[in-house]
């Protein structure tokens, strides 16, 4: 195996780690940077996106679309969890961990009531392609290339358009911005729908890709809590960042010793990282500049 | 004789519920009743009351970490799975005589306390905390859930013990004290029932002393403005530290005893369902005071039992809607509620007689 099949194979995995890191991190990250509450039902919103983009597929529309039908629905169901819920803890965070705790319990196990203990998958699309002895799935690359998108179209969204400019205003100073006449309850209403969405976009993106249990959301969130802790409030300047950082250590890590121990390396880099730099990276490099 | 004077006057104080002669005798009354129940009723019972018993250690040490101390910890599960695991292998691998079984049950804590040590060091000397803490605690348990439930081959042993797995370990020796013709085998029955109700007696005053001290004032301290804890010249990293590790050793207990209870430990005893039961009993009963949360844990442990009868799915999606009811209607838990709208029906009662 000569040194540039050896660099794709690397490069493969590294952007698929970066991927799936990015893509179930930044609905939690959205939502974290916004108001400063973890939402631990944040695997069953992926868990929300999956099956609705399975069920969509199963009835007849283009995995496209039902990926669309995933997203949307997740962002209801977390308009619907802001509204009944989290609304009424803004001020107490810990509670919400606690709360949306209770949510994700009532989700999964309600899942596996209503749905069952497993759902028919949908095959991945696209095939595979060769490059020297391997073959590399075609789907991985669309994956990580939606990441980027992900990340581009935040980066649009809370640069270049009025909500973004009001969200970050809300971030900043809530009581200024509520002062100004922001709806800062709309907003955070908003920003819970978008992150609840994007959550539910990571399902969509990888029910082609993994078998639909209602637990698996567990498979996502702990790849999505250290992506955040390691990354800090910012998702431009955090969790992209971190995304990167960690996939390479969970790539080298799962190429040397497998899945589990790509898994135990993440989190080792999470817990040496939280001792060096506890605001995250985002924290670092915004103190850097001022 | 004055140090123990002094020691006993802390069973009461500003930070537990309950003071004077009717909070004792009650609680004398109660114990007589738990003393006596195995002669009233029958062996089942009683081994399944020693399992409710075994549970509220964890609850214990999670009111110590949580509510005293302000700092959500998930990771209770861990420390739980860890010396569950760890009196496993050491009793498989050295055997029951001479009453080893109780060092055992003192290293397998040991261990959890240790591990505690460790990750404690490194969260709250990174200055980690509220909701960052809860995370980082609950990344390490499911990460320690799937590191067991790998280890099905059997390269994963330890000396002879085998970790089996998603399967778990089974077959390990109960708690054994050396007698002389023959060593008495505490068996989930009546004689593993006092043990476990003696060691919760103890835990339980022994919280209370703790908490009621300057020790424990400054725990409050903490949870109410770290910052103002710090300006009065409390080094809150090592309290908190402490607080942590003294928290895994009683969940570490729990492991172990719920281990010897049915003789076997399996990883999703660290999972995400066994993760959340603690912490539904605690915010249930009552978080920030240990009496509640005793009484929270036993209630909503045998209304889950009870519950489990139409099917453990439903019973658990139950578990979830009560916790977020509670923390919405009774942040501060339903027993705690209950208790303070008792007292104030009495006093307001005694200030219309008087």
């Amino acid at each position: 195996m000569d040194i540039a099949t050896l660099a794709f194979s690397a490069l493969y995995q590294f952007g698929d780690a970066f991927a799936f890191l990015v893509l179930s991190a930044c609905g939690l990250a959205v939502i974290f940077g916004m108001m400063g509450v973890i939402n631990l039902a944040h695997g069953e919103f992926i868990m929300c996106g999956a099956y609705v983009t399975a069920a969509s597929v199963h009835a007849g529309l283009p995995l496209p679309l039902g990926i669309l039908a995933g997203t949307l629905v997740a962002a209801l169901v977390g308009v619907l969890v802001e509204l009944l819920v989290i609304r009424h803890l803004y001020d107490r965070p810990l509670d919400t961990i606690v709360a949306t705790w209770g949510l994700s319990l009532i989700a999964t196990q309600g899942t596996l009531i209503l749905v069952g203990s497993t759902m028919a998958g949908v095959g991945t699309p696209f095939g595979s392609f060769q490059v020297g002895a391997y073959s590399y799935s075609i789907y991985r690359i669309v994956l990580f290339v939606a990441a980027l998108a992900v990340l581009g179209g935040l980066y649009a969204l809370f640069n270049w358009t009025r909500f973004g400019v009001l969200a970050r205003a809300t971030i900043q100073v809530p009581h200024m911005a509520a002062a100004l006449g922001v709806d800062t309850r709309l907003i955070y209403s908003l920003t819970f729908a978008c992150g609840a969405g994007l959550a539910g976009l990571a399902g969509g993106l990888y029910a082609p890709t993994m078998t639909l249990v209602p637990t698996m959301g567990a498979t996502f969130i702990m790849e999505a809590f250290v992506t955040v802790v390691i990354g800090g409030a910012d998702v431009f300047l955090g969790t992209a960042p971190a995304g990167g950082v960690l996939a390479v250590v969970k790539s080298a890590m799962t190429s040397w010793q497998g899945q589990l121990f790509g898994q135990i390396g993440l989190l080792i880099a999470v817990i040496v990282v939280v001792r060096v730099l506890p605001k995250g990276i985002s924290g670092f490099v915004l103190r850097e500049r001022t | 004789m004055s140090a123990l004077v002094s020691l006993l006057r802390r069973l009461e104080g500003p930070q537990t519920l309950g003071r004077g002669r009717g909070f004792w005798s009650l609680f004398a009354l109660v114990l007589l009743g738990a003393i006596a129940f195995p002669l009233l009723t029958d062996g089942y019972t009683v081994g399944n009351t020693v399992y409710f018993f075994v549970w509220v250690f964890i609850a214990l040490s999670l009111s110590l970490i949580w509510g005293y101390g302000g700092s959500l910890s998930f990771g209770q599960t861990a420390f739980f799975g860890i010396a569950g695991y760890g009196y496993g292998v050491l009793t498989i691998n050295f055997g029951s005589a001479y009453g080893f079984t109780w060092l055992a049950l003192l290293l397998a804590i040991a261990i959890a306390a240790l591990f505690a040590l460790l990750l404690g060091y490194f969260m709250f000397f990174g200055r980690i905390a509220g909701v960052f803490l809860g995370i980082v605690t609950l990344a390490v348990t499911l990460m320690l859930e799937r590191f067991m439930a790998q280890t099905a081959g059997p390269e994963w042993h330890i000396g002879t013990a085998r970790l089996n797995g998603f399967n778990g370990m089974s077959a390990m020796p109960p708690l054994t004290i050396p007698w002389f013709d023959e060593p008495i085998v505490l068996f989930a029955d009546v004689g593993l029932y006092y043990v476990v109700l003696g060691m919760l007696v103890i835990v339980y005053l022994g919280l209370r002393i703790l908490i009621n001290s300057s020790f424990g004032n400054v725990i409050v301290a903490i949870r109410e403005n770290p910052e103002r804890a710090e300006m009065l010249g409390y080094d809150i990293r090592k309290y908190q530290l402490v607080t942590f590790v003294i928290g895994a050793a009683l969940a570490g207990l729990s492991g172990v005893l719920y281990t010897v209870w049915g003789q076997y430990i399996t990883p999703s005893s660290m999972g995400m369902t066994a993760a959340a039961l603690p912490l539904i009993w605690v915010a249930v009963g009552g978080r920030s005071d240990l009496t509640t949360t005793v009484i929270g844990t036993l209630v909503v442990l045998a209304g889950f039992q009870a519950l489990t009868i139409y099917g453990s799915q439903y019973a658990l999606v139950f578990m979830g809607v009560l916790l977020v009811l509670t923390v919405l209607i009774a942040p501060n838990g339903l027993v705690l509620a209950v208790i303070n709208w008792l007292t104030r029906l009495g006093t307001r009662r005694k200030q219309e007689t008087a």
